[in-house]
């Protein structure tokens, strides 16, 4: 901990600084090797190379989540989208559809309010856990890995089959912060235009699958389908597209077959 | 917002390694690809930094932008993206593999000598 000790006679302590910073830039490799090699200013102050993920905390916290997801045999997806594309429709028809051969539990994630969850009520799910974000710092726009590891301590884990982790709507914050999910969805609703994808790369760069919500009303709107396919096709070539109208129903029964084929509860229930 | 959340995340990081030592000086990477406005993230560290009780008051925030980097596997080019579409600049590929962009690393804090 040489590192750490609190110098009174600063030019003794130069070679030292220097040598530890040095040391932790030989192991991170050529990260900094274009960056301030000083590690010691003039100036009375130690630099502390530090080289960490800025969201390493979330991240751990994360990864607790996922293991124990895993251990209850549950499959976490974490639903994403801009407000009032149509995640909680969606939900809704989902928990109708997949509810009755998927034991299947929910977390809300809201700024406010449990309406989300209320419109969820005698859907078919199992358990509901809703979480408001607005607990902290003026109200979080995102859930974050420990925002949802309290959510889980109020569901039966080991009685669910998948877990439908409902983000708080932003096109954003949401992406940025992993809760431990196995996989990640988002709806994006064809009111929202074809340019998204270049504007916000980095939630659609975060998913699995797309689904392309209220195709329903695609003859009444200026709305160029293979521009939004091309430019998702830019930013994220790996994501799976999928047509739907949550409020037709149009497209549910693909994007519930996707939903079950990550739950390995399902997956083998198929095969029997 | 998004800004606000990764300034608390840095704050975090930041004061964890600061053990409630004087923090003079906050190091980041964030990478061209992370949608993050270096204005906003100036603005919401005063917010952040501010508030805090962990020696980052004083804290100056210097923020290192790296560009967002594909190598072509077609036809091995690097190339620096200026928008976010995953092509190779070079040959127009879309066979690339992305080198740098997604960075958001805390780099390094400087601490006031006693």
């Amino acid at each position: 901990m040489g590192r750490f000790h609190v110098h009174r006679d600063g030019t003794r302590h130069i070679d030292e600084h220097a040598l530890d910073v040095h040391d932790h830039h030989q192991r991170d490799g050529d990260l900094l090797a274009a960056g301030d090699h000083s590690g010691y200013t003039e100036t009375g102050q130690t630099r502390v190379t530090i080289l960490e993920n800025l969201l390493s905390e979330n991240d751990r916290v994360a990864d607790d989540n996922g293991r124990r997801f895993g251990e209850s045999g549950v499959c976490a997806v974490n639903l994403m989208s801009s407000p009032g594309a149509g995640k909680t429709v969606l939900l809704r028809k989902t928990l109708e559809e997949l509810g009755r051969s998927l034991r299947i539990g929910v977390i809300e994630g809201d700024i406010a309010t449990s309406l989300d969850a209320d419109r969820l009520e005698g859907a078919g799910a199992r358990a509901i856990s809703v979480v408001n974000t607005s607990a902290g710092f003026g109200g979080e726009c995102h859930l974050d890995a420990v925002m949802v590891q309290s959510a889980m301590e109020r569901l039966p884990l080991s009685e669910l089959d998948l877990l439908i982790i409902e983000n708080v709507g932003n096109l954003v914050c949401p992406a940025e912060f992993r809760v431990g999910e196995q996989a990640r969805a988002m709806v994006y609703a064809v009111t929202e235009g074809e340019e998204k994808p270049l504007k916000y790369p980095v939630m659609f760069r975060a998913v699995d699958v797309v689904v392309v919500n209220k195709v329903d009303l695609l003859p009444h709107l200026d709305f160029d389908l293979d521009a939004l396919l091309a430019n998702l096709a830019a930013v994220n070539p790996q994501a799976q597209v999928i047509m739907a109208s949550a409020r037709t129903g149009e497209g549910v029964d693909e994007w519930c077959a996707w939903l079950a084929r990550q739950s390995p509860a399902a997956s083998s229930e198929a095969e029997d | 917002m998004h800004e606000l959340s990764i300034c608390n995340a840095i704050a975090t990081t930041a004061a964890k390694h600061a053990e409630g030592r004087p923090v003079s000086q906050v190091r980041v990477q964030i990478g061209h690809l992370r949608q993050v406005v270096p204005d906003a993230l100036q603005f919401s560290w005063e917010i952040v930094s501010s508030t805090t009780t962990t020696g980052l008051a004083d804290a100056e925030l210097v923020i290192e932008e790296v560009p967002a980097v594909v190598e072509c596997r077609e036809c091995g080019e690097a190339t620096t993206l200026d928008m976010p579409i995953m092509a190779c600049g070079a040959c127009g590929g879309f066979d690339v593999k992305l080198l740098s962009g997604e960075e958001l690393l805390v780099v390094s804090i400087d601490l006031v000598d006693a």
